[in-house]
């Protein structure tokens, strides 16, 4: 994999503005860098390739000085530094244009553009100033029709994106970066978008640019690094030279197999459809998503962040309501729009966001364990507290849930275990449908392991399962069947064995069909 | 919290159960230690009134109407909202309860009146908040405004005298040496402590105030939950509004004026989040029992009022401090024992 590191090395040109060199970022149970190498120049895009959770945002916070890195070096201007804070970046020169805005959508333009490192004398706030600026920002972006005194939660996606982008500008950037910058636009502003991401690269400014969309590096990308799992696998490739497979196949690497279903043992019986979806749709998330999940089945959603996975689950489970289609439980239609409705036919949805959207975190393990079945732990209102007691622990014993302790607070356990309590939950509401959306998020490399044996083991039981992963190798992995989406889309819906990480790339990144 | 991996997990529970029980006692001792301080005080500054019987009962029954607001104020904190109108919904049941109409259908009738006015705009505060998406805050200081404004009209601002003398020989009486008033403030304490921590509808309130999504997303009916929990706190008020009516023999406009303030005053002293969540009704009803023993002191060494609303607020700002300082160590300790945060860009919410 080291192979083609330096493959691409020799750089004739001017000095690097920018190299960071064998970056390493560990947190708690996870290495997120480890190594990564990138060398961008004055005046060109440097687009930066990989899948979700490969390491990109961890290296551009790390760039923006947001993050420290453990090990490796930064060098600027062929001067080695660090960057101890966001502030440091910034003094650089060093703009990053995060994808989920970071702006104050209650607050002005001008306002938003000079956060920080306001227009002020003597303390006192200088507006005028502020917004004259901001105006000759605006113009120079080629849009004067923007007003400084605007509110910035008025604006478009595509406004908005704007005043990220004049407020890099006003920092006098000499790098930007950019993380998916046209996710949220219409095809005309992407064009208007480009046009000054040229004119800003004409200028001398470098951008450092992050899509999936690979048509769009063919566009304005000079070169291009890939990263893998936390270490650049390819550097300083040619954008428009290199060929859609030979970009898919580094991002994908090998097939990862550890942890998974051996290959044997593929060919389960399974029970009778418990689960049925039939043209589930919800305007402008997804639509017309059909698929059915027999007992003892994992069915796998791939696709990329927003393209409907999330949606798709919470609409099944009743969080949000379906504007078309239906949702049935053995035969039985569910309410569509009602979570009751949906626990109650024995559906179960372990939620993307753990902390927030499942647990309580200052309560016990056995009291988020019975959340949802409090009516089968009561005598007339009463609580059975030793049943609760003793069913939670028997679950917990179930799952290896680690330490097997029924009364301690969930906030002290670890991810994996957290994870698992949410699983418990509604194991022992006795479910025959598990929503599963990223089961893996936040939790160790082990402990993994040790998620992907329990939902196996579930699947054996009887249990329907819908996996959402935003990585692919584990929805491969870990699935009977997959279905992809992209935009709201069903692309594709095939049993696990009959596709390649490449097949799933290709599909949800629009327009690298090769 | 040490892990105890190597003994068997029943013992751990049992032993982690234990802990708990007396980490909460920890917590609880330190009010309790507050309160027991002042009665000293109390003896060594006016030993020949403070320790009597019949201070204590002045005290008690004093206590007893806010009391038990501050146990419908505990219940609607616990599932993360506020009520701030609760000083004026005992105004306002105390004068629906008094008027000459409601008085000439005798006692029952009176008692029956401020409950179900009390219940009813606690339910009309909890549909509106939970149901028409206002905010808490809002809406109870809506109903803060208009409920006293209702009573004044009603009432005419007059004082309403009781002249049912059946009803206010009943609750002046004395069981067992013990004033009716105080009998009431404990049956309504012991069964709110049971609603609370023994029934699923308790359970269910502590879960909405931790974590309302999580628990819409466990199949709970969050928002007539969060209606009903209004709904007791509004009960309570029609409950204390009988309280005052029968100790001061009227009814006014003028009554449970500041309650609101009280009650949450004593409900945060005593350990429950302002956030929601987490709470004790055992901590409101010594912080109910503090600040009157501190009025007591003030009123029987003849010392000004502005002086023990200074302390009163300082009591206010040095239980809250210490509570925190007791939850950032034991937040602190379990971190040694686990991976701690995990970073979502690690695992994939990049795109």
């Amino acid at each position: 994999m080291d192979l083609s590191l330096h493959a691409v090395s020799a750089d004739e040109d001017a000095k690097p503005l920018l190299a960071m060199r064998g970056i390493v970022k560990t947190f708690p149970g996870v290495r997120a860098l480890d190594g990564v190498d990138l060398e961008v120049k004055a005046g060109e895009v440097h687009c930066l390739l990989g899948q979700n959770g490969a390491g990109k945002s961890t290296l551009i916070k790390t760039l923006a000085g947001a993050h420290q890195p453990d090990g490796g070096e930064i060098v600027w201007n062929g001067e080695r530094v660090t960057l101890p804070s966001p502030v440091a970046a910034l003094k650089l020169g060093i703009a990053t244009m995060y994808q989920e805005l970071d702006l104050i959508p209650t607050l002005s333009v001008a306002e938003n553009i000079f956060l920080g490192h306001e227009r002020a004398r003597y303390g006192f706030t200088r507006p005028a100033a502020a917004r004259a600026e901001t105006a000759k920002l605006f113009e120079r972006l080629g849009h004067a029709e923007i007003s400084p005194d605007e509110e910035v939660g008025e604006l478009s996606a595509a406004g908005q994106q704007l005043v990220s982008m004049a407020r890099a500008l006003a920092h006098d950037a000499k790098l930007i970066v950019a993380d998916e910058p046209t996710a949220a636009l219409a095809s005309d502003e992407v064009d208007n978008l480009f046009r000054i991401i040229t004119e800003l690269t004409a200028s001398g400014v470098a951008v450092v640019y992050i899509s999936h969309r690979l048509e769009e590096l063919r566009r304005i990308g000079h070169r291009v690094t890939v990263i893998k799992d936390g270490r650049t696998v390819s550097a300083n490739l040619d954008a428009r030279e290199s060929s859609t497979s030979e970009l898919v196949d580094l991002m994908a690497g090998r097939k990862v197999q550890t942890a998974f279903r051996e290959a044997g043992a593929a060919a389960v019986e399974f029970g009778d459809t418990v689960l049925d979806v039939r043209d589930l749709r919800r305007d402008g998330e997804f639509r017309d998503v059909s698929f059915s999940v027999r007992a003892g089945e994992i069915v796998g959603l791939a696709g990329l962040v927003g393209a409907g996975r999330s949606e798709v689950l919470e609409t099944i489970f009743g969080a949000r309501g379906a504007d078309a289609g239906t949702v049935s439980v053995d035969g039985k239609r569910l309410r569509s729009g009602s979570v009751a409705a949906a626990v109650k036919a024995g559906v179960g949805l372990a939620p993307e966001e753990r902390k927030s959207q499942a647990l309580l975190l200052d309560m016990s393990v056995t009291h988020n364990v019975t959340l949802a079945s409090l009516d089968d732990y009561s005598t007339v209102g009463f609580t059975q507290r030793s049943r609760e007691t003793k069913d939670s622990l028997s679950t917990l014993e179930r799952l290896d849930l680690r330490p097997a302790d029924p009364w301690r607070l969930v906030r002290t356990l670890s991810g994996g275990n957290q994870q698992k309590a949410v699983v418990a939950r509604w194991l022992v509401h006795g479910c025959r449908v598990l929503l599963l959306d990223e089961p893996t998020r936040g939790v160790d490399v082990g402990a993994r392991a040790e998620l992907y044996r329990l939902i196996h083991e579930l699947a054996a039981t009887g249990v329907a399962i819908v996996l959402v992963s935003s990585e692919i190798p584990e929805v491969l992995g870990l699935s009977d069947r997959v279905l992809v989406l992209r935009e709201g889309d069903v692309l594709a819906d095939r049993p696990a064995a009959e596709l390649t990480e490449g097949d799933v790339l290709d599909m949800v990144m629009e327009g690298s069909a090769a | 919290m040490t892990k105890a991996l190597d003994t068997p997990p029943v013992a751990s529970s049992t032993a982690s159960a234990l802990r708990r029980s007396l980490r909460l006692d920890v917590r609880l001792l330190g009010l309790l230690g507050v309160l027991i301080l002042l009665c000293v005080i109390g003896i060594i500054t006016r030993p020949e009134t403070f320790p009597t019987q019949e201070n204590l009962s002045t005290m008690l029954r004093l206590a007893a109407a806010i009391g038990v607001v501050s146990v419908g104020m505990t219940f609607v904190i616990i599932a993360g909202g506020i009520d701030l109108s609760v000083g004026s919904i005992v105004a306002l049941s105390s004068v629906w309860m008094t008027t000459l109409a409601t008085q000439s259908y005798g006692p029952f009738v009176m008692v029956l009146c401020a409950l179900l006015v009390g219940l009813g705009c606690g339910l009309v505060n909890g549909v509106l908040i939970s149901y028409g998406k206002v905010v808490a805050f809002i809406m109870t200081l809506a109903m803060m405004v208009s409920a006293r404004g209702l009573a004044e009209r009603l009432s005419d601002r007059r004082t309403q005298v009781v002249t049912e003398t059946g009803f206010t020989e009943f609750f002046r009486a004395s069981f067992l040496g013990i004033p009716v008033l105080v009998i009431v403030l404990a049956l309504v304490f012991v069964v709110g402590w049971i609603v609370l921590n023994r029934t699923t509808f308790g359970r269910r309130t502590f879960a909405i105030g931790g974590n309302a999504e999580a628990a819409r997303l466990s199949g709970i009916n969050v928002k007539r939950h969060t209606a009903l929990v209004y709904g007791i706190s509004g009960l309570c008020c029609g409950i204390a509004a009988i309280m005052v009516v029968a100790r001061t023999t009227s009814g006014a406009s003028t009554n449970g004026l500041f309650y609101e303030l009280d009650a949450i005053a004593a409900v945060v002293i005593g350990g429950t989040l302002l956030s929601g969540g987490r709470g004790s009704l055992i901590g409101t009803l010594i912080g109910v029992l503090i600040f009157t023993v501190l009025r007591n002191i003030f009123t029987q060494n003849n010392l000004d009022t502005d002086i023990q609303n200074i302390a009163q607020g300082a009591i206010i700002v040095a239980a809250v401090l210490l509570q925190q300082t007791t939850s950032r160590r034991r937040k602190r300790k379990p971190a040694t024992s686990e991976p701690g945060p995990q970073p979502t860009q690690a695992t994939g919410s990049q795109s």
